[in-house]
């Protein structure tokens, strides 16, 4: 079984996020990145198939020369290979990376593919569902379970409150969320040997965005806390703000 | 949860490689998600995590610095990594590791024959077979070649009297590396649990390194096999070996420890108000904290420094002897300065740096007393020693 997993390098999700002077891009100063946290259960998870029925597992990032070591986190984990296709500038839109995903997946015809149900950056949770559909295979998004037999796959997708019940055929995409599984650390021995695996780059060609980021704009800052009085005195205050401003009461 | 970021004041960082950066990321990771959240109920209880061995093992943990037999091979600064991220945790867990892969594995590994080598390593490796020690006795401490345990050759057998003391994971192991005098040398013997005249008894009512088990060993016309010798090795030397590489881990441990007290009284003193501002904002806070940072930043490239040295083979023991000193020293006086900059709160278990405080008490007294250190270095220097 050829197995492949996409991945994203992203910044740690308690980082505190700052926009840079051209106000469309944050400023990676003092941030710390790491693997898209949705990914590492789609690399589980490519992991746990390729132990159970054999064959290869994939991992395959669209970014720059930095993204390596997120490759090389996954290749510890237990991957057998990594691409980088290369891209610097301004980031591809769902379309865009959709669009050069599958032109890579044709010619690596792996028979399932992992993903994050989103990337912790952008939080599109696009780009699975539009390269099944751009390839024309089946589509489980928002993994909760999933299980393969007989060249068939079985799983539930997380919906609000519940979950459904798919099945599908190969080959597939699929989109992992939160609880798939117990992502696990790279041992020692698996980082060791990470270097030695193989590491091949790739340059995306054709990309055409169709949207164009415009502005990041960051939340509103949090009023100051203030304190309304002391002791019962504060009580009237407390009850008139609950029900006139926060109209909680 | 909060993640524990580090310190790192002088892009220490940028000296290591991207595998040795992997490993620390991996095991500061185990030690936020496996060991924080149970720290303080097996302080309080004065256990073990042993429900951690299986996955520091499958993870690597054991060993890691020695090469094959299932070993994961690292170099020696990842290897220091792994121990300053466990002691971040707990010196306790640290000096799981420490016995087991500095005491134990390598001594097996260094001076065992083939034999005993496939029998053992490959199980502590995996954490199957725990180890312990057994060098320093009741009545010798940093004496340990006035040691009083005797193996008497037997027919096919050696037969061990005495006792040890003060033996981390002594009554958990399945396999003891025991020093004793054959005639006037003194060599290592591997004893295994169970074997009759071995028993152990437990250190109770600890202050400190409460998350550890330490024993005592009584051997009591102990008798093991002949091939349970190690035959690579006789002399102080053997056990000397043993406590250099530990030490050298020890080094880097402390590290861990004082950074978990300086992270913990930085962020303390922000939120912490007193008067008209939060605390961190007063002289006198300012100047515990800055030399936290300083003796850390310092610490760290010592640590590095002693690392490369190991790994091209230039690494002298009075070396170890100066990171091992300078840095637990330092890192007990950044717990104790954490404590104070805590408060009353420093002095319960809600907090770390009063645990990390009692726990140093005994990392600068074993492996070495810091006051053994600076004769070893004083001898060095002067070429005089100054013990017996």
């Amino acid at each position: 079984m050829e197995i492949l997993a996409l991945v994203k390098r992203v910044p740690a999700t308690d980082s505190k996020i700052k926009v840079a002077g051209d106000g469309k891009s944050i400023d990676p100063q003092g941030i710390e990145f790491v693997l898209n946290p949705y990914d590492e259960f789609a690399v589980e998870q490519a992991l746990k198939t390729k132990e159970a029925l054999g064959g290869t597992v994939t991992v395959l990032t669209v970014g720059g020369p930095e993204s390596q070591k997120e490759l090389r986190t996954c290749l510890a984990m237990g991957a057998d290979k990594a691409v980088l296709m290369k891209h610097e500038g301004p980031e591809l839109d769902a379309h865009a990376l959709a669009t050069v995903l599958a032109a890579k997946i044709e010619e690596l015809h792996p028979d399932l593919v992992f993903c994050g149900r989103q990337a912790v950056d952008t939080d599109d949770a696009q780009v699975g569902q539009r390269l099944a559909a751009l390839l024309g295979w089946s589509c489980l998004s928002d993994a909760g379970t999933f299980e393969l037999s007989d060249g068939s796959w079985t799983g539930t997708r997380d919906i609000e409150g519940g979950k459904e019940s798919v099945k599908g055929s190969l080959p597939a995409v699929i989109t992992c969320n939160k609880g798939l599984n117990e992502p696990r650390y790279p041992n020692l021995k698996g980082i060791m040997m990470a270097k030695k695996k193989p590491l091949e780059e790739c340059e995306v060609q054709g990309a055409e965005n169709k949207e164009t980021l415009v502005a990041l704009t960051p939340p509103p800052a949090r009023p100051e806390p203030a304190i309304l009085g002391e002791g019962p005195e504060a009580v009237a205050v407390l009850m008139d703000k609950l029900k006139n401003e926060a109209k909680v009461l | 949860m909060s993640r524990f970021k580090g310190v790192d004041f002088y892009a220490v960082d940028g000296l290591l490689d991207d595998e040795e950066r992997m490993v620390r990321d991996s095991v500061r990771e185990f030690v936020d998600e496996e060991f924080m959240p149970v720290v303080v109920e097996h302080h309080r209880a004065g256990t073990f995590p042993a429900e951690l061995i299986p996955k520091m093992g499958e993870l690597g943990f054991l060993g890691a610095g020695l090469r094959g037999y299932g070993c994961a091979g690292l170099n020696s600064v990842a290897y220091g990594l792994i121990l300053q991220e466990l002691e971040r945790g707990d010196s306790g867990l640290r000096s799981f590791v420490s016995v087991q892969g500095a005491l134990c594995m390598y001594p097996i590994h260094a001076y065992g024959s083939e034999a005993q080598k496939e029998k053992y390593l490959p199980a502590m490796a995996r954490g199957e077979c725990i180890g312990c020690f057994g060098l320093t006795e009741p009545d010798y401490g940093s004496n340990p070649g006035g040691m009083v345990t005797r193996a008497v050759e037997d027919g096919d057998s050696y037969v061990l009297n005495g006792v040890k003391m003060w033996i981390t994971n002594g009554s958990v192991a399945d396999l003891a590396v025991v020093w004793a005098k054959l005639g006037d040398e003194i060599r290592g013997f591997l004893v295994e649990k169970g074997t009759p005249g071995y028993s152990t008894k437990d250190v109770e009512n600890k202050f400190s390194l409460r998350v550890s088990v330490t024993s005592e060993l009584i051997f009591e016309d102990c008798r093991i096999p002949k091939e349970n010798l190690l035959p690579g090795v006789s002399g102080l030397k053997g056990p000397l070996s043993c406590l250099t590489q530990a030490r050298y881990g020890i080094a880097w441990g402390g590290i861990g420890a004082a950074m978990a007290v300086y992270e913990e009284a930085l962020s303390y003193a922000g939120n912490r108000i007193q008067f008209s501002r939060p605390i961190a904002g007063y002289q006198l806070v300012q100047e515990k904290l800055v030399w936290m940072l300083n003796e850390i930043t310092k610490a760290q490239l010592l640590a590095w420094r002693l690392g490369r040295l190991k790994d091209e083979g230039g690494m002298d023991f009075s070396q170890v002897s100066l990171a091992k000193r300078n840095n637990v020293w330092m890192a007990l006086e950044c717990a104790r300065k954490a404590r104070d900059i805590l408060g009353a709160n420093g002095i319960t278990d809600e907090y770390h740096a009063g645990r990390h405080m009692c726990n140093l008490e005994s990392v600068y007294t074993y492996e070495g007393t810091h006051d053994i250190h600076t004769l070893i270095l004083g001898h060095k220097i002067t070429g005089i020693p100054a013990y017996d």
